[in-house]
């Protein structure tokens, strides 16, 4: 009981092996964002796709390594109370900077 | 989840010799599940407080150009300092997966200790960002210099505050393994602290990105 009591943790809360390819892709992408910026070596347009993608990898790897989110644990629930999230937060970002935006050039303040 | 359990309860009760063994494991699973429960509500409370740190990206995204003749993000913000508060964040948020991991095999003295390493860790994180807004406030760039201002000691203010509490959460988990030991209490606990502190890292992604990052451009 109790050994497949620890198996079914393992599989459930990752192993060292999985935090420590967590923490390197992690360190390698925040090298990357920093540097880009820091250096300036690259043009705006680059280093703002290059920073914004290594954000969102940076976020995929630690919510997979890390958060262990996948489709199975609490039969999907946590991925799914997350997209819906994800959703509101577009929702909320996009809208208000959306209608600031229409807000600001209507009015004419530059 | 609930389903689960009662299909469970229901499977088989002819079967005297394999129904003594399922009650066991019915029993088993139910503790499993309480706690599971317990986690999975906390993970519905991240989402929420998700949407908080939503808002004030999204205020802050507005008001950034609000400068008030004051200083420009480009000006005020001191790259290194925030590189190395990172690391602090990212290396706490793996010394965490390592105290799951010893949690997971009933290592309690190793839990404990990796539970220190991710508390001083976090608080070299808390101690870089209060250096940070002590020398911004002292040069004239408090919160009430500007809109941007405002919103940008918000929403990073936020986040600190969160770090700080999951801090004082961890030193009560450390004083209640010493107290409680590890049980069917204190392992839920933990494990939503895992989730709350492996959330911090993350949202702090969002914020060295889109507020220092961007900002220094």
């Amino acid at each position: 009981m109790s050994g497949s009591h620890s198996s079914h943790g393992e599989a459930s809360h990752g192993s060292v092996k999985s935090y420590v390819i967590g923490l390197i892709l992690s360190i390698v992408l925040t090298i990357v964002a920093f540097g880009m910026v820091m250096t300036g070596a690259f043009s705006t347009l680059t280093t703002v796709i290059v920073i914004v993608a290594a954000a969102v990898l940076q976020l995929l790897v630690q919510l997979v390594m890390f958060l262990h989110m996948n489709t199975k644990a609490d039969e999907g629930w946590n991925l799914m109370s997350f997209v819906f999230t994800v959703k509101i937060l577009v929702l909320v970002i996009g809208g208000s900077l959306w209608i600031m935006h229409n807000l600001h050039m209507n009015m004419m303040l530059d | 989840m609930a389903t689960d359990t009662i299909g469970n309860r229901i499977v088989e009760p002819s079967d005297h010799g394999r129904d003594q063994g399922h009650d066991m494991h019915a029993h088993e699973h139910d503790h499993h599940d309480a706690g599971g429960m317990k986690v999975f509500g906390f993970w519905v409370y991240l989402m929420s407080d998700l949407i908080i740190f939503g808002t004030l990206f999204a205020t802050y995204a507005v008001l950034v150009g609000g400068t008030a003749d004051g200083p420009t993000p480009g000006e005020i913000f001191d790259l290194p300092l925030i590189m190395a508060g990172t690391f602090f964040l990212l290396f706490s948020s793996f010394t965490y997966g390592m105290a799951v991991l010893a949690m997971n095999d009933n290592r309690v003295g190793q839990l404990k200790a990796w539970l220190w390493v991710t508390f001083l860790l976090g608080a070299g994180f808390i101690g870089l960002e209060l250096y940070e807004f002590q020398h911004l406030i002292h040069e004239g760039y408090g919160p009430d210099r500007s809109a941007f201002l405002s919103a940008f000691f918000t929403l990073v203010g936020t986040h600190g505050l969160h770090v700080f509490f999951g801090m004082v959460w961890m030193l009560v988990m450390l004083v209640q393994l010493q107290t409680k030991g590890l049980n069917d209490m204190t392992r839920p606990r933990i494990m939503c602290l895992s989730l709350f502190w492996h959330f911090l890292d993350i949202v702090w992604i969002c914020v060295f990105t889109f507020v220092y990052l961007m900002g220094a451009m």
